[in-house]
């Protein structure tokens, strides 16, 4: 992930300039992953030249400042495939889920359930991928146990934050969000665990 | 034996319980299907209120569906006479009640001997039974007291020997964890995870990811539906290679 996710969702509600993107962001995460502008417009370009997003306005001056940017149809392909894919256990970037939810429940038409259940079901499945391997490991070396268990209470404070979440959200049922953008659609079917 | 090893032990099948009826009616449970084969372990998970130990009721012939069906080891509990039906709860099934259930004026170890004798096990094997599997849950030293001198996580390991002994091949487990402390915890999901390894068809309720996690599959209730399933995970070492930091 990606600050190109997070700028992709947060384009989906509307289009906007460059520097409002950022302070959207920062509202949006809160200072989990605070931005510099340059990082939102490198970040801008490279949406561009993939066909993500496409900008707008006077570019006669030569500054990107002037640009609005909006999503693209192969943007919300990709959002889409964001949204719709459990963060892999694997190689985590630290916090990617608490901003993919919050990016979820600002991001109109998203069911932010069924990205939680998506994640849960993933989670789990390590869970219980990790419980095997420390069946298995039971006589073996107390550091690769220790190691394990770290993992395995990693993935558990996860399910419960995530109930958690999701209990939150049935008390505060969203009037917020009014989509006029077409839905994001989550699937809950989701993919195995991979290796790598 | 050779018949249960192809057929499901536990089969629900489209399963719907409503309490009440008109504007009250309360859906505990709506067009439920799920079977668990031998040596297969299936948590049910979700919050509470979504229908888990209703779910667990109808499969032990302790409460009847609305509609649907509900067949242990190829047999439908619907069609049973209530000899039947108690003859099976006794025989085949080993449930683990979310309030532990035990019977106020026995002992730790009668609690877990009666329903052994009352199948025709002589007393004294009965008995040896029953030490056997409260020492398995470690709580021997309660095993001459009655229920209202122990704690709630001994009485908690006194309702789980009681569904264990014997050889049922159906467990059925309503938070069986619920009054015990971490490793206790995961003792007592070991215990329920060899028995099904042995050949064993087991349902466990359970509100936490660690203990679900023993389970060949999770399944996620929600309003009476299940919603999600983490299916049959093979790609045992896939984990592996990511990183353990
Ligand atoms: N006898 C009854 N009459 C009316 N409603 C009932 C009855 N028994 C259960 N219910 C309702 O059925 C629904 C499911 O109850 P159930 O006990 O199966 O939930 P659960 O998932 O086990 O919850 P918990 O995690 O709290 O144990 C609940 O809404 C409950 O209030
Ligand atoms: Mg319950």
């Amino acid at each position: 992930m990606s600050i190109r996710h997070g700028l992709l969702a947060l384009l989906h509600r509307q289009p906007m300039y460059g520097y409002q993107l950022r302070s959207e962001f920062e509202a949006t995460t809160g200072s989990t992953w605070p931005l510099n502008v340059g990082q939102v417009y490198t970040t801008l370009g490279r949406l561009e030249r993939d066909g993500c997003v496409s900008a707008n306005g006077d570019d006669s001056i030569g500054e990107d400042l002037q640009k609005t940017y909006a999503i693209t149809p192969a943007g919300r392909v990709e959002l889409e495939l964001w949204f719709s894919t459990p963060v892999s256990r694997a190689r985590r970037p630290r916090d990617e889920l608490a901003i993919k939810l919050a990016m979820a429940l600002v991001a109109p038409g998203v069911d932010v359930g069924a990205v939680v259940q998506a994640q849960r079901t993933d989670t789990l499945r390590a869970l219980q991928e990790y419980t095997r391997l420390k069946t298995r490991a039971e006589d073996g070396e107390l550091s690769w146990l220790l190691v394990l268990d770290a993992l395995i209470f990693a993935a558990e404070a996860e399910v419960r934050w995530l109930d958690h979440c999701e209990a939150r959200l049935a008390r505060h049922r969203p009037a917020a969000v009014t989509a006029a953008a077409p839905p994001v659609h989550v699937s809950t079917r989701v993919r195995k665990p991979v290796s790598r | 034996m050779n018949a249960e090893r192809t057929v499901p032990v536990l089969q629900l099948r489209d399963l719907s319980r409503v309490h009440g009826s008109g504007e009250t009616a309360v859906h505990a449970l709506r067009g439920l299907s799920l079977s668990v084969s031998a040596g297969e372990l299936v948590a049910v998970m979700g919050p509470s209120g979504s229908g888990k130990s209703t779910l667990l009721a109808l499969a032990g012939g302790l409460d009847t569906a609305s509609s649907g069906e509900v067949l242990v080891q190829g047999a439908e509990l619907g069609a049973m006479s209530r000899r039947e039906l108690a003859k099976l709860r006794r025989r085949s099934v080993g449930y683990v009640f979310q309030d532990f259930n035990l019977l106020p004026a026995l002992t730790a170890a009668e609690n877990v001997s009666l329903p052994r004798e009352l199948d025709g096990t002589p007393a004294k094997a009965a008995r040896r039974e029953a030490l056997e599997a409260l020492a398995d849950v470690g709580v021997t030293d309660v095993a001459e007291r009655f229920p209202d001198a122990m704690s709630g996580g001994q009485q908690q390991r006194v309702a789980i020997a009681r569904a264990l002994v014997g050889p049922r091949r159906l467990l059925l487990a309503d938070e069986p964890t619920g009054a015990l402390d971490s490793d206790t915890g995961e003792a007592v999901l070991r215990l329920i995870r060899r028995r099904c390894d042995d050949g064993a068809a087991g349902l466990l309720v359970t509100h936490e990811a660690r203990h679900a996690a023993w389970a060949d599959r999770v399944v996620f209730l929600r309003d009476g539906a299940m919603i999600d399933d983490t299916g049959r995970v093979s790609t045992v070492d896939s984990l592996l290679t990511g990183d353990p930091a």
